[in-house]
């Protein structure tokens, strides 16, 4: 197929792209959300916070390796993602398992708390003053016609769609996969035949953390200026995008985060412009609003 | 004797209030000093635009005080931090009036956040001067209410009038900013000049304030071919639109108002902000004599950091408060209101200051260049 100068349709691929790119992020945050209301049947709001702080510790870490490299920014992913994967852990030891057994709302609450400490943390300890997040990844661009993706893009939807695969692998192939989604379904239950359900709880936590941490990394390669506010857009997007895809549903938060991204950006190139959250979040309702459980939310089906 | 406890409460209240109200009031027994209160962006999104301009006005400060202060009287500045945030400017406003009892305000850069303050000002009837809003709605909340730039429908015409003289531009794309007071007007008001003269907006996309991801609007913007790109915002977003408008292919010049001014929109755009333009109040490039004498002790006090046109707005705003203080003799707020108000032919380092009819100063605008990595100066558009 030849594309003629800027074509609709180059410009419907272009967009296509982009809203790709944005709802994998989406989608890897989506996951973390979905994972922990799988196995603990509350919303981690501190999540989109855990994603700040992969992406400060990415601009750190970032300056301690050559700008650029492959191997530099796989190292920095990494190292991010086991700073978070940690954090997610130390946040479940010390603010939510002194709650376990109580009313939902309280962790619930707790979260939010926890959040709020990470926000106004994160400004008393890096500043409110927005950074730029260092180029870690080589970048280049490639030109289709008219149609150009950059490597940042590329990097962004194939470390999210292998991370993604990597998670379905961890909880249908693994022991620890099988004790996830044995909590999830009876948390007793799954006690009573032998499986330790705070390991299985730290596990859960550390594994969507690491993802929100990836998260973090991404989003800063593509809109390279941080702040330590700049989780609350995208954890909003991305929590709207779990409950899309039906909360608690992997595959869901997925298609959710590709959703979101992909309406979004529809929107925002499109005369609508001004409403593009709005439409956004009217999705989500008008979703909610057929089908209530979510586009994938079943409720007889596993959830992790 | 038996009265029900409701009956007792307004009593009761009224009681407590009669013990407390005269605790409330601060002892004013300081005054030695003249209290001028400062809100400012210190950190947060525009920071840049709050350090700046908070550099420029401390200088001020000091070279006042270092001079004896005013009326015989020390300045005394008490600058408070919005962090760049709706809805802190009211709350710090409110509390410099009430508890500092401020005699003038000095504030803010950003329209919106100068917009959440003057209301409060004029309720209390404590001018306010602020130092670089451009947007016209600012000054018309009220007779307290003046500032020392230039207005938007002038920076909006002058912008207009320099992509078709000079950058040759009949087809131009426009990116606003929904949720900032600034970028709409300046829009507004670029579009009404830009299509009288002439000229054709291909491609209105609007953003919000906070957003990161531009590439839909751009995409589209791309597909219009458009001339030049007109992005009446702030820095921090215009560096990514420029950033992520070159990563999309798109060469054409971006430019924009006095919201660029910043050294971020280097240290963020980096090589995307080359060869685009916007308007601004000053250049420290201006070989005028109160230029060149500001530059140089802005220099000799912030370790050789050069001003910008925040900066030498902010030195002066305080500059023309101090002007009115000395005139009024005295810092009763009507008859401070009213020096200011009748403030003519200022010297200041932005040029002559006349606060007119509308308390609004009308000054010439200069368009500086990205180049080489610096801003450099282009011309000078007069009022």
């Amino acid at each position: 197929m030849i594309f003629t100068a800027d074509a609709p349709v180059t410009e419907f691929l272009q967009q296509l792209i982009n809203g790709l790119s944005l709802g994998a992020i989406y989608a890897l945050l989506a996951l973390g959300y979905t994972m922990v209301y799988g196995v603990l049947r509350f919303i981690n709001f501190a999540h989109a916070d855990v994603f700040m702080i992969g992406s400060f510790a990415g601009y750190y870490l970032g300056q301690h390796v050559p700008a650029g490299t492959l191997w530099g920014g796989m190292s920095v992913l990494l190292a991010a993602m086991l700073i978070c994967a940690v954090l997610g852990v130390a946040i479940e030891r010390f603010a939510y398992r002194p709650l376990r057994g109580g009313p939902t709302l309280n962790v619930l609450i707790t979260a939010i708390g926890v959040s709020l400490l990470l926000e106004n943390g994160g400004q008393l300890v890096f500043g409110a003053t927005p950074r730029t997040f260092p180029q870690i990844f080589p970048f280049t661009r490639f030109q289709f016609g008219h149609l150009i993706v950059s490597s940042n893009q590329l990097v962004v939807i194939a470390v999210a769609a292998f991370l993604i695969a990597a998670l379905q692998l961890i909880i249908y192939r693994t022991r620890m996969g099988m004790a996830m989604r044995a909590v999830s379904l009876n948390p007793k239950a799954a006690q009573l035949v032998g499986v330790n359900i705070n390991t299985v709880i730290a596990f859960t936590f550390a594994l969507g953390s690491a993802l929100a941490g990836a998260g973090g990394i991404l989003y800063s390669m593509n809109y390279p200026s941080i702040d330590p506010l700049m989780g609350v857009m995208p954890g909003l997007k991305a929590f709207t995008a779990a409950i899309l895809g039906g909360i608690g549903n992997i595959p869901g938060a997925a298609l959710g985060g590709l959703i979101l991204g992909g309406a979004e950006t529809f929107i925002g190139g499109s005369q609508f412009s001004t409403y593009k959250d709005a439409i956004a979040f009217g999705i989500l309702i008008v979703i909610l609003l057929f089908r209530p459980s979510g586009l994938l939310g079943r409720r007889t089906i596993e959830k992790v | 004797m038996h009265f029900p406890l409701r009956t007792l409460a307004p009593f009761t209240l009224l009681a407590l209030a009669a013990v407390m109200l005269p605790g409330c009031k601060p002892k004013v027994a300081d005054d030695s000093v003249i209290r001028v209160g400062e809100f400012a962006s210190l950190t947060g999104k525009e920071a840049a635009f709050g350090q700046s301009s908070h550099k420029g006005t401390v200088l001020a400060i000091e070279e006042l005080n270092a001079a004896g202060g005013v009326l015989g009287k020390k300045i005394d500045l008490i600058s408070e931090d919005n962090q760049s945030k709706p809805g802190e400017s009211s709350t710090i406003v409110k509390k410099l009036i009430t508890r500092d009892q401020v005699v003038a305000l000095l504030g803010e850069v950003a329209s919106s956040r100068s917009l959440e303050a003057a209301p409060i000002a004029q309720a209390a009837k404590i001018p306010m001067i602020s130092p670089s809003s451009t947007n016209p709605a600012v000054t018309a909340t009220g007779d307290c209410i003046f500032r020392v730039c230039f207005i938007d429908p002038f920076q909006g015409t002058a912008l207009a009038k320099f992509a078709l003289s000079h950058l040759k531009a009949k087809r131009v794309a426009v990116l606003t900013s929904v949720s900032s007071a600034y970028s709409v007007g300046l829009s507004k008001y670029f579009h009404e000049e830009f299509l009288k003269d002439g000229g054709d907006i291909v491609a209105d996309l609007k953003y919000s304030e906070g957003d990161k991801d531009f590439n839909a609007q751009l995409t589209t913007i791309r597909a219009a071919k458009p001339d030049a790109i007109f992005v009446p915002g702030y820095y921090t977003e215009v560096a990514l639109i420029a950033k992520q408008a070159r990563e999309l292919g798109i060469t054409v010049p971006l430019f924009g108002g006095d919201g660029w001014e910043a050294p971020e929109l280097l240290t963020i755009g980096g090589k995307a902000v080359e060869g685009c333009f916007y308007s601004t109040h000053y250049s420290p490039d201006i070989p005028t004599e109160a230029v060149q004498t500001f530059v140089k002790k802005f220099r000799a006090r912030y370790n050789g950091e050069t001003p910008d046109a925040m900066a030498a707005l902010g030195y002066d705003s305080a500059m023309v408060l101090a002007d009115a203080v000395k005139r009024a003799g005295t810092t009763d707020s009507a008859k401070l209101r009213d020096a200011i108000a009748a403030t003519k032919d200022f010297e200041g380092v932005t040029g002559k200051t006349s606060i007119d009819a509308d308390r609004n100063a009308s000054k010439a605008a200069v368009i500086l260049e990205v180049k080489d990595g610096k801003f450099t100066f282009v011309e000078s558009v007069a009022p």
